[in-house]
């Protein structure tokens, strides 16, 4: 069947502004969104540029606002976005992000707050032999976590970074907290700094708009919310108030 | 712009990256990546990655390098599969103390499940030899080495794609890439450069590999004389989503899954009485196009899309949630199934590279028969061809290739670039790539690469696939030629600078091309069966006169075949059943 593809362009050379441009297309309802823009690519106007990959929802490349939902457009099955035979999808880039080319946006500051929260194990006590153990229920407490591919769907569309663009966002706390719940890792205090700020994991509101687009399927929100209580619970032990910049 | 470096790697995948980990201790390292580093494909494996560590039930090196050179149907060098397999232990020990979430054995002891071609006491029974992490291991390894690589703030230039290698006589100088956010050329002058850049499944056209996967190092190696090493074999897997490739990992057959035929049959207990469908790829896939070909497939009109099932019913829902989330999840989203209750149907797909730039067990490039070593340049992961896994790999050994021979060759990089010069490089290093570029992006009229590229990967699926013959193979390299001389004419329809995809596209198509071009004369060249490597025509494997390594040497429009010898010093070469 015909569908058309609404797509959001801008060239930094030549355009002033994003404006949209909209290709006809012709697509099975089980062909991935991405094989439609694929086609639109090599057939029909190759300056058409987006990022991608794997093609199968695990790489993360090619994350963007398809009818204004953030999502991978790899894992969009036409089906999925159209009723029928003349229908339009709308495709935009990433939000919050500058605009490099058509889709594809600079992705500096979302990796930046990642490498804020000091995402790698952090423990110096030497291993005697082999592997440090860990039980399989130790394993499960920070198992949905450990699937984030870095995408930025959710970063997207949480409504947080409008009013409070420093917000460090969901996805650079789900991957502390992957450490934090990590019965192996001692760096809760040392990653303190990073979250325990008004920029830090505070803003939050429980809007779950990031649960609802994390491709992988991460219960970002109840997680965020986990990490919130470890660090209340962390600094009423100490007498300590949080530090969220509220009175 | 010119960056001088001790060393520069050229891919972030997990050979990459840990060459990296090792090369940072001593030398001043750059890594490029033509993706960011956590979208290379090492990302997407799924199964395991293997190591004798005998925590489930016991197990030894000496087995699983045996299994890799019977796997490999004996054109492994045997003494590198001892390499592999007894570095194996401390390198899954190794990730697992860097933070790899590994999944646990009640006991707290990292697990182990069965996989494809894995026995215990040489080939007695299966063996729980491959490490897991649900099925998303690839996943864990690339997340836990970039996470290594952020704490010891290794330098990387995300998104540059390399076009050229700088060869002086035997010595790499470094090499020429552009930088795709702006169209910049660069100039990287380094003692050492190693190549990492993957696979090159993208030559065929139904493959589990990424978009990426264009064997951009390999294909800058051969224009530039370095001959490429076992291009024929390569493997398809058996068990990628009907009509998309995407992999359904082997785990699902490691768990309990069995293949059926349109009769409802297990039909490999046909084909491999004693690992049945936990039998290496090459059989399993030759297997299934059988059965098709028979009749037999799901829909039994013998036509070459027909399919047959791949049942996990059986497993529970247990199973599949926890140890195959993610397989579940691609079976739901592409195919709208719940394999609880439903079977896959599941088709081979252009899988690994066996084959890629020949290198001893340090990693350093060797470029002909004798031995010669390029001086400075490296080439580790799937794009390499050490040999380790010769003429068939087994799964949950790439992943290790990569962690071992990656670590190796940045631990040899350090050695190597510690008191010695950068090499010269002459002002008109970037010239051949400049020019190249600009042709490309000239405003003439040319055809457009879309149409070249669906040719060429339509005649590999064919006359190059899984099942082989002369008349086959002899038109896909009359086809090839004209496709590569129809490819010099082609031009961007976008002639911006700034993320060019449709230049990279480009580029990486010649990239394939010259390739596919190789690996259907290296294919034409071998007159027997072996592994991957099936010929109707020629249908035994001849140790007499073919137990040696190809050489394919790209020469304008022609490839000169040459052959090296196999290390066959620990076991004796038998023929493989299993």
């Amino acid at each position: 069947m015909k569908i058309n593809l609404k797509i959001q362009r801008f060239d930094p050379q030549t355009d002033q502004e994003p404006h949209f441009q909209t290709y006809e297309v012709e697509v099975e309802p089980t062909d991935r969104l991405l094989d439609a823009m694929m086609h639109i690519k090599r057939f029909e106007d190759g300056s058409l540029s987006f990022r991608k990959s794997c093609a199968h929802g695990v790489c993360g490349s090619d994350a963007m606002r398809i009818n204004g939902k953030d999502r991978l457009a790899c894992k969009t099955l036409v089906r999925d976005v159209v009723a029928g035979e003349g229908d339009t999808v709308v495709i935009e880039p990433l939000r919050y992000f500058p605009v490099q080319k058509d889709l594809i946006v600079d992705q500096e500051e979302f990796f930046t707050r990642y490498r804020a929260v000091k995402p790698f194990l952090i423990n110096d006590e030497p291993v005697e032999k082999g592997e440090r153990t860990q039980t399989p229920e130790q394993r499960k407490a920070f198992d949905d976590p450990t699937n984030c591919i870095l995408c930025a769907a959710c970063f997207s569309a949480c409504p947080i970074p409008e009013e409070d663009p420093a917000f460090l966002g969901p996805a650079a706390i789900v991957n502390a907290y992957r450490f934090l719940a990590d019965s192996r890792d001692r760096g809760f205090e040392e990653r303190l700094p990073v979250l325990d700020v008004p920029d830090g994991v505070w803003p939050c509101q429980n809007h779950f708009k990031c649960t609802e687009a994390c491709p992988r399927s991460i219960k970002i929100t109840k997680r965020i919310n986990e990490t919130k209580r470890m660090i209340t619970t962390y600094r009423k032990k100490r007498g300590e108030s949080v530090k969220d910049g509220k009175l | 712009m010119n960056h001088e470096y001790d060393a520069v790697i050229v891919g972030a995948g997990g050979a990459g990256l840990y060459a990296a980990l090792e090369a940072s201790k001593k030398a001043n390292t750059a890594v490029l990546s033509k993706l960011y580093p956590v979208r290379s494909h090492t990302g997407a494996a799924q199964g395991g990655i293997s190591a004798a560590l005998g925590n489930v039930e016991e197990d030894k090196p000496e087995w699983h390098a045996f299994d890799t050179i019977k796997g490999g149907d004996y054109l492994v060098d045997q003494k590198a599969a001892m390499t592999l397999a007894e570095e194996a232990v401390q390198a899954v020990y190794d990730l697992e103390n860097r933070g790899l979430p590994f999944s646990r054995t009640e006991e707290g002891l990292i697990d182990q499940r069965r996989f494809g071609g894995h026995t215990r006491n040489f080939g007695e029974g299966p063996v729980r030899r491959a490490c897991y992490a649900a099925d998303r291991t690839g996943h864990m390894i690339l997340q836990t080495l970039y996470q290594q690589c952020i704490k010891n703030e290794v330098a990387f230039f995300d998104e540059f794609q390399v076009l050229d290698l700088l060869v002086e006589g035997n010595r790499c100088a470094g090499l020429v890439a552009v930088e795709l956010a702006t169209g910049e050329i660069h100039v990287f002058r380094a003692k050492a450069v190693l190549f990492a850049t993957g696979g090159f499944g993208r030559m065929y056209k139904i493959t589990s590999n990424a978009y990426a996967n264009t064997g951009d190092g390999p294909a800058l190696a051969a224009r530039r004389g370095i001959p490429l090493q076992d291009m024929e074999f390569f493997q398809f897997h058996p068990t990628g989503i009907k009509g998309m490739g995407i992999l359904i990992s082997e785990a699902v057959r490691g768990e309990g899954g069995i293949l059926r035929n349109r009769d409802g049959e297990r039909f490999m207990e046909r084909y491999a009485p004693t690992l049945l469908d936990l039998a290496p790829r090459d059989m399993v896939s030759r297997a299934i196009l059988t059965e098709i070909r028979e009749g037999k497939g799901i829909r039994g009109d013998r036509k070459i899309d027909d399919y047959v099932h791949l049942d996990a019913t059986g497993l529970g829902k247990v199973v599949l949630e926890s140890k195959l989330p993610d397989i579940s999840g691609f079976v739901r989203t592409y195919l709208g199934i719940d394999p609880t209750v439903e079977p896959i149907p599941v088709l081979p797909t252009a899988h690994y590279a066996m084959g890629g730039i020949p290198t001893d067990i340090q990693g350093r490039v060797i470029v002909d028969d004798k031995g010669t070593v390029c001086e400075g340049l490296y080439a580790a992961g799937e794009c390499a061809c050490v040999s380790v896994h010769g003429a068939n790999r087994l799964g949950t050994n790439s992943l290790l290739d990569l962690v071992v021979f990656g670590r190796r060759a940045g631990m040899h990089i350090c050695e190597f670039v510690d008191g010695i010069d950068l090499p010269a490089i002459d002002d008109s290093a970037a010239d051949s790539a400049r020019s190249w570029i600009a042709r490309l992006l000239e405003g003439k009229e040319g055809p457009h690469g879309g149409q070249i590229r669906e040719e060429m990967q339509t005649i590999m699926m064919a006359d190059v696939g899984i099942y082989r013959n002369a008349e086959g193979m002899e038109r896909a390299v009359s086809r090839l030629r004209e496709l590569r001389e129809r490819y010099a004419s082609v031009r961007v329809q976008d002639t911006g600078r700034s993320f060019n995809t449709d230049l990279l596209e480009i580029i990486e198509l010649g990239n394939l091309l010259d390739l596919s071009l190789i690996t259907a004369e290296s294919a034409l060249a071998r007159e027997e069966s072996r592994g991957a490597h099936s010929r109707e025509d020629f249908p035994e494997r001849d140790d007499e006169h073919w137990l040696k390594h190809t050489l394919a040497y790209l020469e304008k429009d022609r490839v000169r075949i040459g052959n090296k010898p196999v290390d066959t010093s620990l076991w004796e070469p038998k023929p493989r059943v299993y």
